[in-house]
């Protein structure tokens, strides 16, 4: 989902940067609150980053025959909410950008709107309605992440089908080319985003459930179950 | 039961990542014997769509710093996964012990 360096045109980098600042701003606002009130909480702060950092670091084969790679965000953005994940995506972003010349500076707000803030929001959303839903815990959890991850994609190739409307069948045309590179190679891999969440989700259910209970995420009588 | 199923989604993640490898056959060299290349980055690819859609459009903006080679890539992209990897080890482990002496503890108190 990098878009890559200088690869949107000047006014696009400008406007998705301005319509990913104010995210960027609340959640560190939303992180610096949550820790001053529950500074127990910040050990799991960096377990949801470093999730995102090693999942966002695996370029993994599809099924297409190209290769990416997963977010990691949903864990986060089900742990903390959604808020949290803008700046926590934008570190991750930045250290790509400057060290690995993959995505960039001047694609970092589309970037950061696509990963950090599409993605961790609808995260936050499908786990929300899955349990009022009263869908089983680990269900909720794969749902979220897979579909927050999916939905990155879909936003990246919305992103650049905006910037390169085709010149025969403009927007839609141009989003169908873009979607096929994106969003279809991720489809495996989202199901594998899904299935990691869960899996370390489970972990934290088995062992934090103290912590788990007290940010609302799973109910006293999920820990037990 | 839990355990369980933590191993086959495991196992699940491992299947979807090895079926392509087997899947996906690598199509015979073009008639000029170009080797075509598979499991490229998705993200190099879109930017050839943008050329295919735009093939005026020249990137503005330079990387400002590039890996000198895929292997100084590739050593990044290893440390990236691995300072994350650690930090979730180093907290599951602390979280496992810490369960595991409360237990003890209340074992104890209930004696």
């Amino acid at each position: 989902m990098h878009i890559m360096e200088g690869f949107l045109p000047v006014k696009h980098a400008i406007g998705w940067s301005i319509a990913s600042a104010p995210f960027v701003v609340f959640g560190l606002h939303s992180i610096n609150k949550r820790i001053k009130e529950k500074p127990e909480q910040r050990m799991l702060l960096g377990v949801a980053a470093a999730f995102t950092f090693v999942l966002s670091a695996l370029k993994m084969p599809s099924v297409t025959g190209s290769c990416s790679h997963p977010t990691g965000t949903g864990l986060g953005a089900v742990l903390f909410g959604p808020a949290a994940m803008a700046p926590i995506g934008a570190v991750v972003l930045l250290f790509q950008a400057i060290l690995l010349a993959h995505g960039g500076i001047t694609t970092l707000g589309a970037n950061i709107f696509s990963m950090a803030v599409v993605g961790p929001f609808a995260a936050a959303a499908i786990y929300r309605t899955a349990k009022t839903a009263r869908l089983p815990f680990g269900l909720s959890i794969f749902l979220a992440a897979s579909l927050g991850d999916l939905l990155t994609y879909v936003t990246t190739s919305a992103q650049l089908a905006l910037a390169f409307p085709d010149p025969a069948g403009g927007f839609t045309a141009s989003f169908v080319k873009f979607a096929s590179v994106f969003a279809l190679t991720q489809i495996p891999l989202a199901i594998s985003e899904g299935f990691l969440t869960v899996i370390v989700l489970n972990a934290l259910a088995r062992f934090n459930p103290q912590e788990l209970k007290e940010m609302n995420v799973v109910t006293a009588q999920e820990v037990q179950g | 039961m839990k355990r369980h199923q933590n191993l086959l989604m495991m196992l699940a993640v491992l299947v979807l990542v090895a079926v392509p490898l087997w899947m996906v056959q690598k199509p015979a060299p073009g008639p000029d014997g170009t080797e075509v290349e598979i499991f490229r980055g998705a993200d190099d690819q879109a930017k050839d769509v943008i050329a295919t859609l735009a093939p005026g459009y020249r990137p503005w903006f330079k990387p400002l710093m590039e890996p000198p080679s895929g292997e100084i890539g590739s050593l990044l992209f290893a440390l990236q996964a691995a300072l994350g990897a650690g930090f979730i080890g180093y907290y599951l482990g602390v979280s496992v012990t810490r369960s595991r002496m409360r237990r003890e503890h209340n074992k104890e108190a209930q004696c």
